[in-house]
């Protein structure tokens, strides 16, 4: 049973935000509301109504009617919600003459409407074109005009923002919002990012294990929780506006669907759980604007209810002030890394092209003092992987020196530095599920890391107890365990070797939010503990404004600015880093509305003149289209742009 | 696009330069082509002076070259045992096996694609679970079974068929078909479901499992979610994405049907050159063995081209530049 009883209602023209974590049903209830439970899923028991209509009892025929006509639907990830062999031209045509009596001509007049409608610029060429020919923004807006082609009245919208850049992101959120408003239509917001919902949504439901654990108005689920799941979801979650010590941390992870305890799901990994708790099942309850599925809130039981807790301490503070004093661990000097993407030769022969050079990073400048953790943030394709990569020497350095510990070892090259080194730096991936090899136990992974000649049984169950597992999951193969152990794993290996720098891609995005605090905290604890130093990788601003003393921002191969974690995020410098900062949902921006920076990051085979953020920069002058920015300091923040500098902004 | 079949015609041209080397050494490793050609009486000196006069002697590049210009000028030599030019012999099999081998691919074609889709799209009919379990059969039994099958059904026990041959046929001069006469398409009926029969089920299977690969996607989903008709979701884009990859292992099988020809002909008597290569090969006749190989080498090149260009055609993604 993966859904199980719920109930939930969405007014004509609201927006209904659905949250949880993966595998909570989020999805499969959106899936049951538009008939496409895929099989063996199928509704056993409830009933949907649909403006007073039942509709989950009428025949596939009956349904198709109703969905794109009156229920439209929008999914993750817009490279593959749409079919490559046919122009998107064709797929709304087609999709407006299944529900709207129009001939081809007059369906097509309404889908470019439409494409215009939904802001893809030089909509009567685009209209013929493929949808591998949209960057993965345009298509999300192509969907989007797919999904509104007859003028649906409710839109389910399953994760449509996860797979887009932070400042696609917001484009395509503001644009949901204002097509739904003028066009009255209501939306099921399903996604596992809270600061979209509090921008989004009206009100909120938050699933947990495949039931509906609260739901309620955004503000009183943002700021007074009731369920103490939602209360450690909301501490759990990083903001880019406060400063805490520690995420409050759920322990545990959501139990598997075959696997649910009884009584309430939650019980295992509650702090409140009291007897009933273990054995009767919470139905949702009224209390206050809300209603929750929490026996803490029964009658029978008054009590207080738990309450969001963020700690304000200066870990960060002393961390930093420490890492001033400290030397410099690591120091990228010039740092260039191209690729040579050319077409064959006979390509460029015969098309008279020259040879395509990617730029993944661009003079790239510095430093990572000792015991700090140093952010390094921007949107795909910006060249945050090439840099880590490049230092911890899976690539050769184009040009420039990354040297480790210049005080004691005047300038040594990328390769040296590697043979010298390589115990002293390690690397963390994103996906705990394809970093660690299958076919080994953990205890065989964890080994590997270890020296030779100090393998033992008794380090490696040291580094797992390090690691927060326990000694006898050493014996167990990887696939037995979670995204969040798998990543401790990962952390287990990468401290094999007693390094000094952790290099860490995108740590936590593969994972859910309360299994990334929990990640989060870990790391934290070991870097206290051990003295390490971590460049810390992510195109999550919150996370990296959470874990970070210092920041870096990367736009296009270059670091436009850096300054120390406060410092930037509260008096941001380069244009780039405003918007960007502007662009983050955050939970405190509930029901924000704003003008979401404009344009798409250009394509990095080639780079606009001059600065490259210029096409897209609000404070764009003749210089910025000419002359590349330089960086400078200004109280501490090193910044590359001429705005800055002539002081315009 | 220039360069796309630029590219790949020099490919296919140093393919078969590959393919002539191979069927060039056959010439000087398997067997003495002199004793070849001459009987035993003949002496050592007067084989000495043929095996100057040939030009056999020569340094090998002098003699790929000379076997390369004799090549192009379609000039394969004297059949060892026929003693006919290797050229009219197999100008004269050809038609009996690209005949036979169009027919069984049209068959396999128009029946694999239909059966893959409807297995696919009704999963668990009881029509689709027969149409694999005997797809299991047509996979699995070796095809020269399934001919003798044939022929002890259609052809021994009910007298409806012939056994062997090519019934009558007519010339055409260039060209000779049994596609004109009523006996010469009663021949082809046993042999080219004998040779269709495992590439159907091959078809049959690969377009099952691709497209219940596509109805999986996310483009299926959204079409569905959209309303659009069950046909236009099954058909337009469904079938559509089928067939990009389905088109690549067709047109390699289709090569292997002119290819593999050789049991299905030797078992119903097909004069093709299938049926030629078997007996060149038992009479150990090079020049016949080799310019057979280079043919079938030749068609799988030409196939797998033809094949690249359709692909390009089918899918935009290749046609049109990236992004903007």
């Amino acid at each position: 049973m993966a859904v199980d009883n719920v109930s939930m209602q969405i007014d004509r023209g609201e927006v209904l935000g659905v949250v949880g974590e993966s595998g909570a049903g989020k999805s499969m209830t959106g899936a049951a509301i538009i008939g496409l439970l895929e099989a063996p899923g199928r509704i056993a028991e409830g009933e949907i109504l649909f403006e007073g209509q039942r509709i989950d009892t009428l025949s596939d025929d009956e349904l198709r009617v109703i969905r794109g006509r009156q229920i439209g639907a929008i999914f993750q990830d817009p490279l593959t919600s749409l079919n490559p062999l046919h122009t998107v031209g064709r797929q709304i045509i087609d999709t407006i003459v299944t529900h709207l009596k129009l001939s081809q001509r007059q369906a097509r007049a309404r889908a470019l409407e439409l494409l215009q409608e939904v802001g893809i610029p030089a909509a009567k060429e685009r209209i013929d074109h493929y949808p591998h020919q949209f960057s993965g923004g345009m298509r999300q807006r192509v969907v989007i005009a797919l999904a509104l082609c007859a003028d649906p009245k409710l839109i389910i919208a399953d994760e449509p923002t996860t797979a887009l850049d932070v400042s696609i992101q917001a484009q395509i959120i503001a644009l949901l919002r204002k097509l739904c408003d003028e066009h009255g239509t209501a939306i099921m917001l399903i996604t596992h990012d809270m600061g979209v919902i509090a921008e989004t949504a009206d009100r909120v439901a938050v699933m947990y294990a495949g039931r509906v654990g609260e739901i309620g108005p955004v503000a009183d689920i943002i700021h007074k929780p009731k369920l103490p799941y939602t209360v450690g979801l909301m501490g759990s979650i990083p903001s880019i506006t406060t400063e805490v010590d520690e995420l409050a941390q759920i322990d545990g992870a959501m139990p598997r669907l075959n696997a649910v305890p009884p009584g309430c799901r939650f019980h295992p990994r509650c702090a409140h759980a009291f007897e009933r708790c273990h054995i009767d099942l919470p139905e949702l309850i009224k209390a206050g604007s809300s209603e929750v599925a929490c026996w803490l809130y029964d009658e029978k039981k008054p009590g207080k209810g738990p309450s969001v807790s963020r700690k304000e301490t200066a870990r960060k503070k002393k961390a930093s002030a420490k890492a001033a004093e400290a030397l410099p661990l690591v120091k990228v000097d010039g740092l260039k890394q191209y690729f040579d993407v050319s077409p064959p030769w006979l390509t460029r022969v015969l098309e008279r092209s020259g040879r395509q050079i990617v730029k993944a990073v661009d003079d790239l400048e510095f430093t990572i003092n000792r015991g700090e953790t140093f952010g390094l943030v921007g949107e795909s394709g910006c060249g945050k992987s090439t840099v880590a990569r490049a230092i911890v020497g899976l690539y050769t350095p184009t040009a420039g020196t990354i040297t480790y510990m210049p005080g004691e070892n005047g300038g040594a090259t990328a390769k040296e530095r590697v043979a010298e080194f390589d115990d002293k730096i390690q690397m963390i991936f994103q996906d705990p599920h394809a970093s660690l090899n299958p076919r080994w136990k953990v205890a065989d992974v964890i080994s590997e890391s270890i020296p030779e000649d100090r393998v033992s049984a008794d380090r490696v169950a040291e580094l797992l107890r390090q690691v927060g597992l326990a000694d006898a999951d050493g014996e167990k193969y990887p696939h037995e365990f979670s995204g969040g152990q798998r990543q401790r794993i990962s952390i287990a290996r990468a401290l094999g070797g007693e390094p000094e720098f952790l290099i860490c891609d995108e740590p936590t995005s593969a994972l859910d939010v309360s299994v990334q605090a929990q990640i989060l905290n870990l790391m934290v604890d070991l870097q206290r503990r051990l003295g390490l130093t971590y460049l810390f990788i992510s195109h999550d601003l919150a996370v990296v404004h959470h874990i970070s003393t210092r920041v870096g921002v990367m736009y296009l191969g270059r670091l436009v600015e850096w300054a120390e974690t406060e410092r930037l995020f509260a008096n941001p410098q380069h244009p780039y880093t405003r918007l960007l900062l502007q662009s983050v949902p955050d939970l405190s921006k509930i029901g924000m509305r704003r003008a979401p920076m404009a344009g798409e990051v250009p394509n990095p085979l080639d780079p606009p003149s001059g600065c490259a953020f210029h096409p897209r920069c609000p404070f764009v002058q003749d210089r910025c289209l000419s002359e590349r920015p330089m960086s400078i300091e200004v109280d501490g923040t090193h910044v590359a742009c001429h705005a800055v500098e002539e002081g315009r902004v | 696009m220039v360069a796309f079949i630029l590219s790949r015609v020099l490919q296919a041209f140093i393919v078969m330069l590959g393919v002539a080397m191979i069927a060039f050494s056959l010439f000087n490793y398997v067997g003495d082509p002199i004793s070849n050609l001459v009987g035993i009486q003949t002496s050592a000196e007067k084989r000495e002076q043929l095996r100057e006069s040939l030009g056999l002697n020569d340094p090998a590049p002098v003699q790929f070259a000379r076997f390369i210009s004799r090549t192009v000028q379609f000039e394969f030599g004297i059949s060892y045992q026929q003693k006919r030019s290797v050229s009219s012999i197999i100008a004269e099999r050809m038609p009996a096996t690209l005949e036979l081998s169009f027919v069984s691919a049209l068959l396999a074609l128009f029946i694999g694609i239909p059966m893959g889709v409807y297995t696919a799209l009704n999963r668990n009919s009881w029509l689709s679970h027969a149409m694999l379990s005997l797809s299991l059969v047509g996979v699995s039994l070796p095809t020269f079974l399934i001919g003798i099958m044939l022929i002890f059904v259609f052809a021994v026990q009910l007298h409806a068929l012939p056994s062997f041959g090519r019934g009558q046929v007519v010339d055409l001069g260039f060209w000779t078909t049994g596609f004109l006469t009523a006996s010469g398409l009663k021949a082809l009926i046993m042999p080219s479901i004998t040779l269709a029969l495992f590439q159907m089920t091959l078809i049959m299977r690969l377009v099952r499992s691709e497209m219940l690969e596509v109805l999986r996607t996310d483009y299926i989903k959204f079409a569905r979610a959209r309303g659009l008709t069950r046909r236009t979701v099954n058909f337009g884009y469904a079938l559509m994405n089928t067939l990009v990859p389905v088109i690549t292992i067709t047109g390699l099988q289709l090569g292997s049907i002119i290819a593999f020809a050789i049991i299905t002909e030797t078992v119903f008597q097909w004069p093709g050159m299938g049926l030629m290569f078997i007996q060149a090969i038992a009479e150990v006749d090079i020049p016949v063995m080799s310019t057979y190989l280079m043919l079938i080498a030749c068609f799988f090149v030409i196939i797998n081209l033809i094949v690249d260009l359709l692909y390009y055609f089918v899918d935009p993604r290749l046609r049109v530049d990236r992004g903007w």
